[in-house]
């Protein structure tokens, strides 16, 4: 009898358990699977509860050579690409200094490059197209590339600082009585085994700008079109289905380097984060 | 314990000749030229930026000193601002709980299957962008969305008595939507290195998982859920793209009252005094926080 109603109790905790498994998948993949409906919808209108009729023409209305959705995936990559190039020139000689050489007030340097994720960043991004249009930085690449670089610098000096400090520091000092000099040391021993870290920071930098859309909204409008202003645009003019596969294209590097991501940012590098 | 040798190690300066401060300068100075480009770069992109925004917050047309940026902000605007402290309220509630009740399962839960299960799906909308999910909310949560069609078909919701949910309703799920994962995943990160040995002793005197949940491992990991959510009120309050997305009236968050500001004026002062209200609030939410932790430093 006993036996009897503990299985039953088992299998009653299982079921509530698959109950809020499946209302966890809803939350998560439910907005996400709208969004996939909405990209093959070609005629979604009240009162019909579901699409009634499915297909591929808006994929070739959003990819019409004159459509602007080339142009702005070229822009955005090319951004993106800029960004991290940028982010990456900067910030590994920092994080090196930061992980290895002597500096005064380290934890201050430190906090600077934590300070722009620490407040609000739109009222900087106003300011920043304020400044940059006396320059006629406005509506230029070169503009967009400079304000993704603000936060791309604060996820890549974090993150290079602590992939050089899990950086085997015996190694470097049995090259340099090897005879190795320090630029030598730093190619051939110390930047190697950075490497994943720094790919790390670079992933984390490129997600970043190819998402960011207020700083790319203030400096980069009407000018220069990324695929989040071109998202914006044509889900606030109402074609949810050019929105809808604007936001899957822009999904799959997110969700690609989620994926991967775990396999360039170690645990050894995780932990010193911040230190 | 290597991490901390490591950080000892860097503080001792490589020549510690005692009384000769120009030579550790000259020793500190490659460790200086490294870190002088990128911190130039904050300086142009952030320091010079922030302080205009700061000043222009308190400079009238004329050019002098003035308050009344911020009297103005506060008149146009200051059911915005309320607006945006309650929904910013409401939604670091939402995340809280879900993500305490997430991180807990993942670190008490016994299941072979929903544990594993549920470390894969919470993660998915963390490196979603806001203007994804404000786009999937846009169709999802509204009147004749697919939640509301989903429910009427399930038969809980009478067709015609569904509503839009696009309005501070919309803000606080989108803004949990996306910001869980992130909560979650520094929560479960912390419950991870606990001590098992507290949580085996209580579970073995017979505490069930709720009470070892709030009075063994949620106490232990309040720094990590406090700087988690700090963080995420920055990210809520820099939001541009889900509140033009979702609200089309008034009152809606500061973030699309600067913006409006901004592009449909170019008052940069009243935007800038609202930027300062932005800042305030941010500021409060680090100070409860710094104080939270100094308390416990004093009385462990």
């Amino acid at each position: 009898m006993s036996n009897l109603s503990a299985t039953l109790r088992s299998a009653g905790s299982a079921m509530g358990l698959a109950i809020a498994m499946g209302l966890v998948a809803f939350v998560v993949f439910g907005p996400l699977a709208n969004l996939v409906i909405w990209a093959f919808a070609e005629q979604w209108f009240y009162p019909n509860q579901w699409p009634t009729r499915w297909g591929f023409e808006f994929w070739g209305r959003v990819f019409r050579p004159r459509a602007g959705a080339w142009e702005s995936l070229w822009n955005s990559v090319s951004i993106a690409v800029a960004t991290v190039g940028l982010s990456m020139a900067l910030s590994v000689p920092a994080g090196y200094a930061l992980a290895r050489l002597a500096l005064p007030a380290r934890s201050l340097i430190m906090l600077i490059f934590l300070l722009p994720q620490a407040f609000p960043s739109l009222p900087i991004f106003v300011n920043i197209a304020a400044i940059f249009y006396n320059f006629g930085l406005n509506g230029t690449l070169f503009g967009v590339v400079l304000v993704h670089s603000l936060p791309g610098l604060v996820y890549a000096v974090w993150i290079a600082t602590a992939a050089f400090s899990a950086v085997d520091r015996s190694m470097e000092e049995a090259a340099r009585n090897l005879g190795a000099g320090p630029l030598r040391t730093f190619r051939d021993i110390t930047l190697p085994q950075a490497f994943p870290g720094l790919m790390a920071a670079s992933i984390f930098v490129f997600l970043d700008s190819i998402d960011e859309f207020t700083g790319t909204y203030f400096v980069g409008a009407p000018d220069i079109a990324t695929l989040p202003i071109l998202m914006f645009n044509a889900s606030m003019g109402g074609n949810y289905q050019i929105a809808a596969i604007t936001a899957l294209i822009l999904l799959i590097p997110s969700v690609g380097f989620m994926l991967v991501i775990e396999r360039f940012l170690k645990a050894d590098v995780l932990s010193r984060i911040g230190r | 314990m290597t991490a901390t040798t490591s950080a000892d190690a860097r503080q001792t300066p490589p020549d510690p000749v005692p009384g000769s401060a120009s030579r550790r300068l000259s020793g500190m100075l490659p460790g200086l030229l490294l870190v002088a480009p990128a911190l130039t770069a904050i300086g142009l992109l952030y320091a010079a930026p922030l302080v205009r925004s700061l000043v222009t917050a308190f400079v009238g047309a004329d050019g002098t000193f003035t308050f009344a940026n911020l009297e103005k902000a506060l008149e146009f605007y200051g059911a915005d601002i309320l607006f945006s402290i309650l929904v910013t309220l409401a939604s670091l509630a939402l995340i809280a709980a879900t993500s305490i009740a997430i991180a807990g399962y993942l670190t008490l839960g016994q299941s072979r299957w929903a544990v594993p299960l549920l470390r894969w799906m919470y993660r998915w909308p963390l490196f979603i962008p806001f203007i994804v999910a404000g786009q999937t909310a846009r169709s999802f949560l509204a009147r004749n969305g697919m939640l509301n069609t989903l429910l009427a078909d399930a038969g809980v919701l009478d067709a015609a008595a569904a509503q839009s949910l696009l309005d501070w309703r919309g803000l606080v799920l989108t803004f949990a939507w996306k910001q869980v994962p992130f909560v979650t995943l520094l929560l479960a990160g912390a419950m991870a290195s606990l001590d098992r040995s507290t949580i085996e002793a209580a579970r073995n005197l017979g505490a069930s998982r709720l009470r070892c949940l709030f009075e063994i491992v949620l106490p232990q990991v309040r720094p990590q859920l406090f700087v988690a959510l700090v963080l995420s009120l920055v990210t809520l309050l820099s939001v541009l793209s889900v509140p033009v997305m979702l609200i089309s009236g008034n009152p809606t968050m500061m973030t699309a009252m600067m913006a409006h500001r901004v592009t449909y004026y170019g008052d940069y002062a009243v935007a800038n005094a609202l930027g300062l209200f932005s800042y305030l609030l941010t500021a409060a939410a680090a100070w409860a926080y710094l104080r939270m932790s100094l308390k416990e430093k004093a009385n462990p």
